[in-house]
């Protein structure tokens, strides 16, 4: 069978093995091809010089043995799991995370490839990465996003089937909006967290990042649901997902905030957005402007909340158990250099932030006060939810930039996740789907928000939309 | 001048539940090194605590009994420090939000009563343990996250016997909830005492040391001692005691400072984002104040009430739990109303016999039923006081039954006169002074015969009987 079957989705894939037109062999073989021949351009791929087989082939479950792509941050059993940092050299997890768990007995195959990523998910850009950047598919000077994107490239580039990805302050839907695919952050709570690496516990939610809606409906209804292992994986039932895709989006009551249309905004991403807003419209929803008063605080709460709780969880890389150790004198000596050999540049800026957040003086007035303050940017999203099913911005204020444009400007490169942070911070699921591109052939995203626990709507709205348009058939041309 | 020492005391608990605080993992003592351990006891990335009910249970069982308010909303907190015992370099404990505060304890010192004020009862993780080689240090992770509970006092002690007191009465409120397995030796119960000294009638306090490395509740006496001797020393020849951590030396019976360098303290605490907060709701309070069995407090009052015995020996009998079980089913089973004879036999050599064999009375493997047999045996005159002591630690030996050693050891006490007739005799021709002496009229020389006669029959005679023949014969001679 001559089939390019690297091309073809998650549901599209199991159509075939169900109907005998393929066989697991021929993707996983066409898979590895099509890595052989794209990724040395893309790099979405680190530690591609190891042997590392796909593992655990299992053609049984649903899911038929398909090779789902997992980024580096989330533990692998016998697998190289890094965060792209220096300070994790070698280390082998000796457990599944709960998603990869569920994965395997869902039929899943792990690739033994893991995906790029900005180190421990520090960056949106993925140029922070110890093993260097990944590309974006659509333009190999630009970049994929970040931290996932290393996730991201191999979905866009047909690297991969489906690819796991983790989104702190958007993460997952930033590189998906810039690789032109679909990318969902879920409720916090919804998927178990048990096993990603932590960079911010609060704000820290594994999710799908696929080449259309129907494959992350798929791929969220296997990694979701209540664990025991980890206490803010909540006890909610998971619905199926197949369900919400019924394209009938009438009478959905979707809000814009006014918020988001400000400086900084590329001129080609808001008329993407208005362009996809009367898309919606002819869909038969209904569309109105709100207000979210408290927007203008999220970017500096989320610096404050996420680079305190990363100072403490990356407390642990100190060369004692595993990872990098370099040899020294004494104790103190060895956490010194382990630490300041280990660490990248943007690490050690944020695990310094967020010490400083944390110290005794300044608690109060930072730490303290950002909390109070992320409670009322909940507050805001209460308050519209209680009229809307929705809201839609976009995803990120511009397309993927220039690799190497922002770096040296950290600021810059923070305001990029201006538009994904809120959801962290509320705690709310959204989702980015490709909603057009720029006179550089750049792919934009729409990002849809919506009530916690409400990944249902998300999906319905996405895929009505994402039906109604053709911008998930296009395929970049490396 | 007069100095008065002001002390609080830091207490650390392991509690002895099944499993650690938020793993799966063991928490037997003494399994070789890192054999109890999981990805997360040993904080590997990825790994997630989830908190242990048990553990939760305890704690609050420990707050009540310790008379705290138990907090309706408390959550947990990241200490933060670098360790190398603490393998995510922050411990899970409880900031500003503990699970307990208020509450208090009531100790005795000599015949004194005396409440001493319980800051605040929270619950934590402890740490692996250090164990340094030749030129490499090894970490055991084995007691990393075993609960722990951290019991603060007020500075209301006084003297390092006041200190005794209290840690005694701790350990007994634990052991009766049989929470704790309470071993200084093993680390299960650790103490840091805050000691500062002022000039009696002082309002302010002094300035404050804190000591640690006690090993032992007599170590923690003896550092205090040493500490109050040290500190107003200072005080009286004008210097300024330095606040500082030392380490008690008990080799060398000294406090010392800490040689490694101190820093300021900033454990950036912050709420623990892997635990959300909880709640403890009224009923579930109850629930397990209902499980609360009685408290040595309690048992003191009833043992006075209902067996007439003093607020001292019931103290002593109801320290261990293990003890007032055992000492209780003597007492009720003892037949006479008056309860001083047995309770005079369970402090006296059963407590002494348990100490020296390092175990409660319960361990000496002698029924209730068997003890109170020997006890009438003495009563009914069948052995002397003396022979029994000697049977006593023969049945603890040997499991044996009384009568059986009696008989073999031919300890049973001779009334019958006759036979003692030419023991009086010979003590007579022997002792010719004392004879002498009796007849001019000296009491106590009669004493001394009967004394003479009852080693003559190697403790067997009947002292009463003895005295009879004795005065007999020595009217006779
Ligand atoms: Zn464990």
């Amino acid at each position: 069978m001559n089939l390019n079957t690297s091309t073809l989705t998650a549901h599209e894939l199991i159509e075939k093995l169900d109907g005998r037109e393929i066989t697991l062999e021929e993707v996983l073989s066409g898979l590895r091809e099509r890595i052989n021949k794209i990724d040395p351009q893309v790099k979405a791929y680190v530690r591609r010089n190891e042997p590392q087989a796909a593992v655990n082939p299992a053609a049984a479950g649903p899911l038929k043995g398909i090779p789902v792509t997992v980024k580096d941050n989330i533990c692998t059993e016998g697998l190289n799991t890094e965060c792209c940092s220096h300070i994790l050299e070698g280390f082998r997890p000796p457990y599944d995370a709960t998603v990869i768990r569920k994965l395997k007995s869902a039929g899943a195959t792990i690739l033994g490839l893991k995906a790029n990523m900005d180190e421990f998910a520090f960056g949106s850009s993925t140029e922070n990465s110890y093993f260097g950047p990944t590309h974006n598919p659509w333009r190999l000077d630009c970049v994929p996003g970040g931290s996932s994107g290393g996730s991201a490239a191999a979905v866009a580039a047909d690297e991969a089937v489906f690819a796991l990805g983790s989104d702190t302050g958007g993460s997952i839907r930033q590189p998906a909006a810039f690789c032109g695919v679909v990318g969902m952050k879920p409720t916090y709570g919804r998927v178990s967290r048990y096993g990603l690496i932590a960079f911010a516990s609060s704000l820290d939610q594994i999710g799908p990042i696929t080449k259309d809606v129907e494959d992350c409906s798929l791929l969220l209804g296997v990694i979701s649901g209540h664990d025991p292992l980890d206490s803010t994986s909540v006890d909610a039932p998971v619905p199926d997902y197949g369900k919400s895709l019924d394209r009938d989006i009438k009478g959905l009551k979707i809000a814009i905030p006014k918020e988001y249309f400000v400086e900084g905004m590329e001129a080609q991403v808001k008329e993407a957005l208005e362009e996809a807003v009367s898309e919606l419209k002819k869909l038969g929803a209904t569309v109105k402007e709100i207000s979210l008063p408290h927007t203008k605080y999220a970017v500096p709460v989320y610096y404050i909340v996420a680079t305190a709780e990363a100072s403490s969880n990356l407390a642990r890389f100190d060369g004692v158990q595993y990872g990098l150790r370099i040899k020294s004198e004494n104790l103190i000596e060895m956490y010194k250099k382990t630490r300041g050999e280990g660490f990248g540049q943007e690490a050690k800026r944020r695990v310094i932030l967020g010490t400083f957040a944390l110290s005794h003086g300044y608690y109060e007035a930072y730490y303290l006060n950002a909390l109070k303050v992320r409670t009322l940017i909940k507050r805001d999203f209460d308050g519209a939810f209680k009229e809307f099913d929705c809201i839609v911005t976009p995803t990120s204020p511009s397309a993927a930039f220039k690799i190497g444009e922002k770096v040296e400007d950290p600021l810059k490169m923070y305001l990029s996740d201006i538009y994904t942070i809120s959801a962290n911070l509320a705690g709310i699921p959204a989702i980015s789907v490709p909603c057009g591109f720029t006179g550089d052939n750049l792919p934009v995203g729409l990002q849809i928000l919506a009530r916690p626990f409400d990944e249902g709507t998300l999906l319905k709205a996405a895929f009505a939309y994402e039906q109604a348009t053709v911008w998930h058939k296009m395929k970049p041309k490396v | 001048m007069d100095y008065q020492a002001v002390i609080g005391l830091e207490v650390h608990a392991h509690l002895k539940t099944r499993t650690k605080a938020f793993c799966g993992c063991p928490t037997e003592f003494g399994a070789p090194a890192n054999s109890q351990v999981c990805p997360v006891c040993l904080g590997f990335p990825g790994s997630l605590p989830v908190l242990n009910k048990a553990a939760l249970d305890f704690a609050v069982k420990v707050a009540l009994a310790l008379n705290c308010t138990v907090q309706e909303f408390t959550k947990l907190d990241r200490k933060n420090y670098f360790y190398p015992d603490l393998p995510k370099n922050y411990q899970i404990s409880q900031y500003d939000l503990p699970l307990s505060r208020n509450g208090f304890l009531d100790i005795f010192t000599g015949k004194t009563r005396k409440r001493i004020g319980i800051t605040r009862v929270h619950l934590e993780e402890d740490a692996g343990k250090l164990i340094h080689q030749e030129s490499v240090s090894l970490v055991d992770f084995n007691r990393s996250g075993i609960p722990l509970l951290e019991i603060v006092s007020e500075p209301d002690i006084n003297s390092p016997q006041e200190a005794y007191a209290y840690l005694t009465a701790l350990k007994s409120i634990l052991e009766y909830l049989e929470v704790s397995d309470c071993d200084m030796e093993k680390g299960s119960l650790r103490c840091d005492a805050n000691i500062s000294v002022r000039k009696a009638g002082e309002k302010t306090l002094g300035t404050k040391a804190e000591l640690k490395n006690m090993n032992s509740f007599k170590a923690v006496r003896d550092a205090l001692d040493y500490e109050i001797l040290r500190q107003s020393e200072e005080v009286a020849s004008g210097n300024a005691v330095v606040q500082e951590t030392r380490l008690w030396d008990a080799g060398k019976q000294k406090t010392l400072p800490m040689r490694a360098k101190e820093e300021a303290k900033d454990y950036r605490y912050f709420p623990e984002p892997d635990l959300p907060p909880f709640i403890i709701r009224a009923e579930a309070i109850e629930e397990v104040r209902k499980g609360i069995p009685e408290m040595p407090r309690e048992k003191i009052s009833r043992f006075m009430s209902d067996f007439g015995i003093s607020e001292y020996d019931a103290t002593i009998l109801t320290s261990r739990k293990e003890d007032a079980l055992f000492a209780e089913e003597c007492i009720k089973e003892y037949p006479e109303k008056d309860k001083k004879t047995v309770t005079n036999w369970l402090i006296g050599p059963l407590l002494s016999e348990a100490n020296n064999r390092n175990c409660a009375l319960p361990g000496l493997r002698i029924t209730a039923k068997r003890l109170l047999g020997l006890i009438s045996l003495v009563e009914r005159q069948e052995i002397s006081g003396l022979s029994a002591k000697t049977v006593l630690t023969e049945m603890i030996d040997s499991g044996r039954e009384a009568g059986e050693i009696i008989k073999e050891k031919g300890l049973s006490q001779v009334s019958d006169s006759a036979s003692l007739e030419s023991v009086a005799d010979e003590v007579i021709r022997e002792n010719v002074k004392s004879v002498a002496d009796f007849k001019q009229g000296k009491e106590s020389a009669l004493m001394f015969l009967v004394g003479q006669a009852m080693k003559k029959s190697r403790g067997k005679a009947n002292p009463k009987v003895i005295q009879e023949v004795l005065k007999r014969r020595l009217a006779d001679a």
